[in-house]
């Protein structure tokens, strides 16, 4: 479904991803782990469109998109959510869902439910201010947002991120949820144990190259995954 | 000064307050979206002058604010393209500079292709028309340019808040990156804003102008400043704070200068800013940041 040939970004002056190769099969969840600075944000926002890669490809659904912008990919059915959230702190709940259909001018409601059903919190909330929601919320607030759009593919960066572990099995949970009703999922963590365990695929990246790649049971197995990224003692 | 005389100022100065408020909105609209002070709105304003005399001269009135009204449009969009929009990734400061070069362009230009004398702004008939309400006597244009300015502050309100153009221009105001994760255009909401605020100058200055009678290459500089102050009084960033903020200094400068300190009157504006950049310097109705992790 989703295909990136020998990508290669900068980032501020410097070559965050140095010609990755991988792809997301229709109805996977993929998970690329790595540490900070390993260029797993910048590649998902290359996807996006919000960066443009040197060099390399991206492929969605048969179509060559490395050129398109942000606006048309996310009509062709690509979302990200992005790392940190970045939900609008000054709009309420209800229209940060809202904006998430932005380009969708159809009957939101039935949508609007379905968020509701995943995240009842947000329904009790609706009318609240996105900025005065907890960490948790907001990031469901944020999930909820890009659901709104009705992805094929749903990139998540970093949903766990300074999130209580609690409130992590919750989004992880629904992740699987938003899986199971047909949506493809592309999720980065460095939370790696919750990842790998419930990801068809994984990929390793290591400053910019991907070093070791398998299902996320073997990788999880895997000897020197689990003392780099496991908190396995020696 | 008597009862009458007060009212028959305060009047004057609801009207100078509503042409201030009109720029002032696009001093917030642009500031609010690009975390801009574009300093060549006041030039826009005074360009926006030109082109109604301009059009005036050889097109019946009606027709001629509506081309006044579409080139004030099109030179606000077309100013942010060529002056703002290559320097989106560019720091603030630089796209400040830009901003001042492109007022220094505009004042010189009129000055070049028009000279620095005073042209006679044209009469639209029916504006000038004097009206006596008991002892107080004022002319049509000095009554409507409130009612022109709460109209259409209403109707921007409700174009921001209620609209999914208004959610995008929120959005983009935010977070440009997250704004754009939803789809949204950043480019087409930001000349959409300076589309807007462009459209606002033009209507402030056909009503300023037609009170004041004459356009000159510095006419605009001024008013502009003033707006400026009238935008951060208010709050910048906000509509309903620059509709205020225009109001309050219109008023203060028609009752000063009535009450025979002229000489202060402009002085008085910019003791406004310091004032309110000391005591609130986010303004009235200034952003609120929610700062919730």
């Amino acid at each position: 479904m989703l295909k990136v040939n020998n990508l290669k970004v900068n980032f501020g002056g410097i070559e965050a991803v140095k010609g990755i190769s991988f792809e997301v099969k229709e109805g996977e969840i993929v998970t690329l782990i790595g540490s900070n600075g390993a260029g797993k944000s910048t590649t998902l926002r290359t996807i996006s469109g919000i960066v443009k890669p040197v060099d390399g490809s991206i492929e969605f659904e048969g179509t060559d998109i490395t050129k398109i912008n942000s606006s048309d990919i996310v009509k062709m059915g690509i979302t990200l959510c992005p790392e940190g959230r970045r939900v609008f702190p000054d709009m309420t709940v209800l229209e940060n869902i809202k904006i998430g259909a932005f380009l969708r001018s159809d009957d939101l409601s039935n949508d609007i439910e379905r968020c509701y059903r995943l995240f009842p919190i947000l329904k009790e909330r609706n009318k609240q201010l996105a900025g005065t929601l907890s960490g948790g919320e907001q990031q469901m607030l944020a999930v909820a947002r890009s659901l709104m759009s009705r992805p094929k593919i749903m990139m998540l960066d970093e949903p766990s991120l300074g999130l209580a572990p609690l409130v992590v099995q919750d989004i992880f949970k629904i992740i699987q949820e938003i899986n199971d009703e047909g949506v493809t999922i592309l999720l980065i963590e460095q939370n790696a144990n919750m990842a790998l365990r419930i990801a068809d695929k994984a990929y390793v990246l290591e400053t910019g190259k991907i070093t070791m790649e398998g299902s996320g049971k073997e990788l999880l197995e895997n000897e020197s995954i689990k003392e780099a990224y496991l908190g396995k003692k020696k | 000064m008597n009862g009458m005389q007060f009212l028959q100022h305060a009047l004057t100065g609801i009207s100078v307050g509503g042409c201030y408020a009109l720029i002032a909105i696009g001093y917030t609209l642009v500031y609010g979206i690009l975390r801009l002070i574009n300093f060549a709105h006041g030039d826009i304003f005074m360009i926006a002058g030109y082109f109604m005399i301009f059009s005036f001269a050889v097109l019946p009135f009606p027709i001629a604010i509506i081309v006044t009204l579409v080139l004030t449009t099109l030179l606000g969009i077309g100013i942010e393209k060529v002056a703002y929009s290559p320097l989106r990734n560019a720091p603030r400061m630089s796209v400040m500079i830009s901003a001042i070069g492109v007022s220094y362009l505009l004042q010189n230009l009129a000055t070049y292709l028009f000279t620095a004398i005073p042209q006679p702004y044209p009469e639209i008939p029916g504006l000038k028309l004097r009206i006596e309400i008991g002892n107080i006597s004022t002319s049509f244009v000095t009554l409507i340019t409130p009612i022109i300015t709460i109209l259409i502050v209403v109707g921007l309100l409700y174009l921001v808040n209620k609209t999914k153009m208004g959610m995008a221009m929120r959005a983009v105001s935010r977070d440009y990156e997250a704004a754009s994760l939803m789809g949204i255009k950043l480019n087409q909401t930001i000349s959409f804003t300076f589309a807007i605020g462009s459209l606002l100058a033009a209507v402030g200055s056909i009503l300023y102008f037609t009170d004041r009678s004459t356009v000159f290459p510095y006419s605009g500089s001024l008013p502009g400043l003033k707006c400026f102050v009238a935008a951060v009084f208010g709050g910048i960033g906000s509509i309903p704070g620059a509709l205020l903020g225009g109001f309050f200094i219109g008023i203060c400068e028609t009752i000063i200068k009535a009450i025979g300190l002229s000489t202060f009157s402009d002085a008085f504006t910019f003791i406004v800013l310091i004032v309110m950049l000391l005591i609130k310097p986010t303004g009235l109705f200034g952003e609120k940041n929610i700062d919730k992790v």
